[in-house]
């Protein structure tokens, strides 16, 4: 199983890690991908307390670290429950919104700043306490869907909690990437049109 | 959306995790020119907790500044603490806060609500401290930050500088240790609840009531415990002082559950800072890594550390537990003799090292 933890402040890679560890089978190594010292350091840490063997790779510059389980892990009474209770909140916890992201930045301004800023807010869209109903990614957010997306876990997370997740299929086929799409399903404007006069709040950003 | 903002997913580093590292700030200094008044009794050459300027035999200015992104969900929380952390600077020297200035920067769409609790739990703080707001200034910042300037009053004869210490001396610190430990869990979202408010609880504590105790013992050296994490503020002492410091590891009260989460790995950039800058001094052979860790994670709004004479140690000890304002009094370490070519820092233990 492999895990993206790149770009991930402290101490996600360690939650991001912690939350997959148990879902792995028998012997199975987990390869987390990261490019901070301080991700190897703590995760260095998180397998000599789980019993779990360790390696770093690095490979043109992309550091990874595998832990290999030595023992079954249970995800009973521990912080890996709570790590996991974290990763995948109830479905009920959804509020009637619609938010339409159809930009790869977020605001005006530095573009590598708004990249930032944007895939900062899906990060938290999918981690609150309550995600929105739909979220609907079109134009500059199309490709945040498909692979290659540094979203793709967050926005994984936010389909696990029962938010409807959507790309505009126009948008995809312009852009040549429908075959890439990784996460959620495709819509077209009749029904963003539909989204967007039934739902009581609509965010586009 | 707007009440759902957590205010800790605004920040990049967690409290004073994100100052810059010792070493670094050092680097950052060097070649630039100190100017030599003799009334800057306490100068940024010093390394000390604030500047102190005289302006008669018996007063003299206590300057500090201190700010940094949210550290709490709760915007009076994090206001309080962020005010409690730069009011301690001034404690830390022994002084008394007069006057304060709000520093603040908040993102343009930040709900007003919002920004108003934040600037409420500083000054709450602030009077509590016994001082005032005087003013302030604020600017746009994708990331909100809050502090204050501080000025306070103190006799220079009396005040507590971090290169006081005497050998025989010993160490006395004032809080549990382990806030950026339980911090760092928080963001992580693997802890909540009761024990996030124990560690906001410690760090919104003023350390006022540590700082009037010690007044009144034989307190030698003193300073406060926040980003170089008790590990860099007590070589800092130790080098100050060109003495060595034996440390009671053993001796540290501890927040619930810090331990573990340090074993899982849950520690801030600042942690590894802090280890690279001061491990060379600090002979950690006997210690377990996860008790090290805490040693050297940083703290936020950290407890106040002091040398007091030997045999006032106990009585600092018993007045400073008098009154429950104190979240912590401990003995924790002694100061020895340095010997050439060992390390200041001799960590003991009754643990056996992993």
């Amino acid at each position: 199983m492999d895990v993206d933890a790149r770009n991930q402040a402290c101490p996600r890679p360690v939650v991001l890690t912690l939350s997959a560890l148990p879902r792995l089978a028998p012997g199975e190594t987990l390869n987390v991908l990261v490019n901070d010292e301080v991700a190897t350091n703590n995760l260095r840490r998180l397998a000599e307390e789980k019993n779990c063997g360790f390696a770093v790779s690095v490979n043109a510059g992309e550091t990874t670290v595998s832990l290999t389980p030595r023992e079954r892990l249970e995800a009973s009474g521990s912080a890996e429950q709570e790590a996991s209770a974290y990763c995948d909140v109830p479905a009920a916890s959804q509020n009637p919104s619609a938010v339409l992201v159809g930009s790869a930045t977020l605001g005006k301004g530095d573009d590598v700043l708004g990249a930032k800023l944007m895939s900062g807010l899906i990060y938290a869209l999918a981690h609150g306490e309550e995600v929105p109903k739909t979220v609907i990614f079109y134009n500059g957010g199309a490709p945040f869907c498909c692979e290659g997306s540094e979203s793709l876990e967050d926005i994984r997370e936010l389909a696990a909690r029962g938010c409807e997740v959507l790309t505009c299929g126009t948008c995809l086929d312009f852009l040549g990437i429908r075959d890439k799409l990784a996460v959620g399903g495709v819509t077209n404007l009749y029904h963003i049109g539909e989204v967007i006069s039934s739902t009581p709040g609509v965010t586009s950003i | 959306m707007e009440k759902d903002i957590k205010l800790t997913k605004l920040a990049e580093c967690a409290g004073c995790g994100a100052k810059v590292g010792a070493g670094e700030l050092a680097r950052l200094l060097k070649d630039i020119s100190v100017i030599h008044d003799p009334d800057l009794l306490v100068g940024f050459d010093k390394s000390d907790d604030a500047a102190v300027y005289r302006i008669t035999d018996d007063i003299a200015l206590v300057e500090t500044v201190d700010f940094f992104p949210p550290i709490a969900d709760d915007p009076f929380t994090y206001g309080a603490i962020a005010a409690a952390n730069a009011l301690s600077d001034v404690y830390a020297m022994g002084g008394e806060p007069k006057v304060a200035l709000n520093i603040m920067a908040v993102p343009e769409d930040m709900p007003k609500e919002l920004v108003h609790e934040i600037l409420r739990g500083g000054y709450e703080k602030v009077y509590e401290a016994g001082a005032s707001i005087v003013g302030g200034h604020s600017i746009y910042d994708e990331e909100p930050k809050y502090g204050l300037a501080v000025t306070g009053l103190v006799n220079p004869a009396r005040m507590f500088t971090n290169s006081g210490a005497r050998v025989g001396d010993v160490l006395v610190y004032t809080k549990p240790l382990g806030i950026g430990e339980v911090v760092t869990a928080a963001k992580g979202g693997l802890v909540e609840g009761e024990a996030v408010r124990q560690a906001e609880k410690v760090m919104m504590t003023l350390n006022r009531y540590a700082r009037d105790v010690m007044v009144r013992h034989d307190v030698h050296a003193a300073t406060d415990v926040t980003g170089f994490a008790m590990m860099g503020h007590m070589l800092e002492m130790a080098q100050g002082a060109g003495v060595a410091i034996e440390v009671d590891v053993d001796a540290f009260e501890l927040l619930p559950e810090v331990r573990s989460w340090a074993r899982m790995g849950i520690l801030p950039a600042g942690m590894y800072r802090n280890r690279r800058y001061a491990e060379s001094q600090v002979d950690v052979r006997d210690v377990p890594q996860d008790m090290a860790d805490v040693l050297f994670c940083p703290e936020t709004s950290g407890g106040l550390l002091a040398c007091v004479a030997a045999d006032d140690a106990d009585g600092l000890v018993d007045d400073l537990g008098a009154d429950g304002r104190v979240p912590s009094a401990r003995v924790v370490g002694r100061v020895v003799e340095h010997e050439e070519g060992s390390r200041r820092i001799r960590l003991n233990t009754r643990e056996t090292a992993r």
